[in-house]
């Protein structure tokens, strides 16, 4: 049974994340305009290309000293997941006319996470909306926020922004990690990277990981494929629920 | 000039990224080798990327006050901090550390 809006769980759970979320757009608004970036770029990149992982990799390979479209290159493979979550949400919601367009922008881990984990059709309606809006409303309002602070701040380094910006990589990481063979993944393509930067231009190294993740994932084994797919989308789903409602 | 190329170039990419999810067909969620590819992508960048930001400065390796914000932020994650925690935690450790004058 459907009930109302104001006591529903995918409302509910999407409101929590989209604040939680949202207010880390704060440490990107900051990390962007201390890696040259002015704050009207900064929002740009919050509302139009609008996916927390590629936003922090376009600002940290840039900040790396790398080229534009070594950024261009991280940012794009890094939101390839998104073309998943899209065909999970499009096969849940089945949004049709303009709001498939809609939809797509606001298809995210947050959204594609709080709306799996409703039960009801109607839930996974409003998780989906209310989480993909909330993140957008509050994450564009925070980076605004955190690009101006991040302006006034000064020397960055004083502040320890460049740790921030480790923190951040870090924390995105870290609840993909649950399983030994993402752990696995994670080994090489770091490792590939430190034997790689001293030898290629900044930025390429991450791309070169890339390529190593993809030879990993197109090598895994085949019994193994169905569970680990599944337990992505479960990991995802707790995870993401359990890390931004305790923020 | 250049740089707004790339930023703009970025969120159609992204935004085409997006949408293609909603545009082929069903049965292509069906292959696990895609979402694996997708999972593996996802966290082989974000490896690379934290140590990228850790140890390198330009095609230097190094360590320096940005090895102790990732140690920190570790313990805050397996704290379960929440993440604008994880983060506020990293800043103030390389902080910290370049206050007692590490690089």
């Amino acid at each position: 049974m459907a009930t109302k809006f104001r006591s529903s769980p995918g409302a509910k759970t999407g409101l929590s994340v989209g604040i939680a979320t949202g207010v880390y757009g704060l440490s990107f608004g900051a990390l962007s305009v201390t890696s040259g970036l002015d704050v009207f770029q900064t929002c740009v990149l919050s509302l139009l290309l609008f996916s927390g992982g590629s936003q922090f990799a376009f600002i940290g390979v840039l900040a790396g000293g790398g080229s534009g479209a070594a950024a261009v290159g991280a940012a794009a493979l890094l939101g390839i997941r998104n073309a998943v979550y899209g065909m999970q949400i499009n096969s849940l919601l089945k949004p049709r006319g303009v709001r498939r367009f809609v939809a797509a922008q606001v298809t995210i881990d947050e959204s594609l996470a709080t709306s799996t984990a409703q039960t009801e059709p109607v839930e996974h309606q409003r998780g989906f909306w209310v989480a993909g809006v909330g993140v957008f409303v509050f994450w564009n309002l925070f980076t605004l926020v955190g690009a101006l602070a991040g302006n006034a701040l000064g020397d960055p380094k004083q502040f320890g922004l460049d740790g921030a910006a480790v923190a951040a990589f870090l924390g995105l990481l870290w609840p993909r990690l649950r399983s030994r063979d993402a752990g696995a993944v994670a080994v090489a393509c770091a490792l590939a990277t430190v034997l790689t930067v001293p030898i290629l231009p900044p930025g390429i190294p991450i791309l070169v990981a890339a390529v190593v993740a993809v030879s990993l994932g197109w090598a895994g084994s085949k019994n193994s494929a169905g569970s680990q797919q599944k337990a992505a989308g479960a990991h995802s789903a707790g995870s993401e629920n359990s890390t931004e409602i305790g923020a | 000039m250049t740089l707004w190329f790339w930023i703009l170039l970025a969120c159609v990419l992204a935004y085409l990224t997006k949408l293609l999810g909603y545009l082929v067909p069903l049965k292509w969620l069906t292959n696990p080798r895609v979402a694996r590819i997708a999972t593996t992508l996802t966290v082989g960048l974000l490896a690379s990327l934290t140590v990228a930001n850790t140890v390198a400065s330009g095609q230097q390796l190094g360590l320096d006050s940005r090895l102790g914000a990732l140690g920190a932020a570790a313990v805050a994650l397996w704290l379960k901090a929440p993440f604008i925690v994880v983060v506020i935690v990293g800043a103030l450790a390389a902080a910290c550390l370049r206050l007692l004058g590490l690089p």
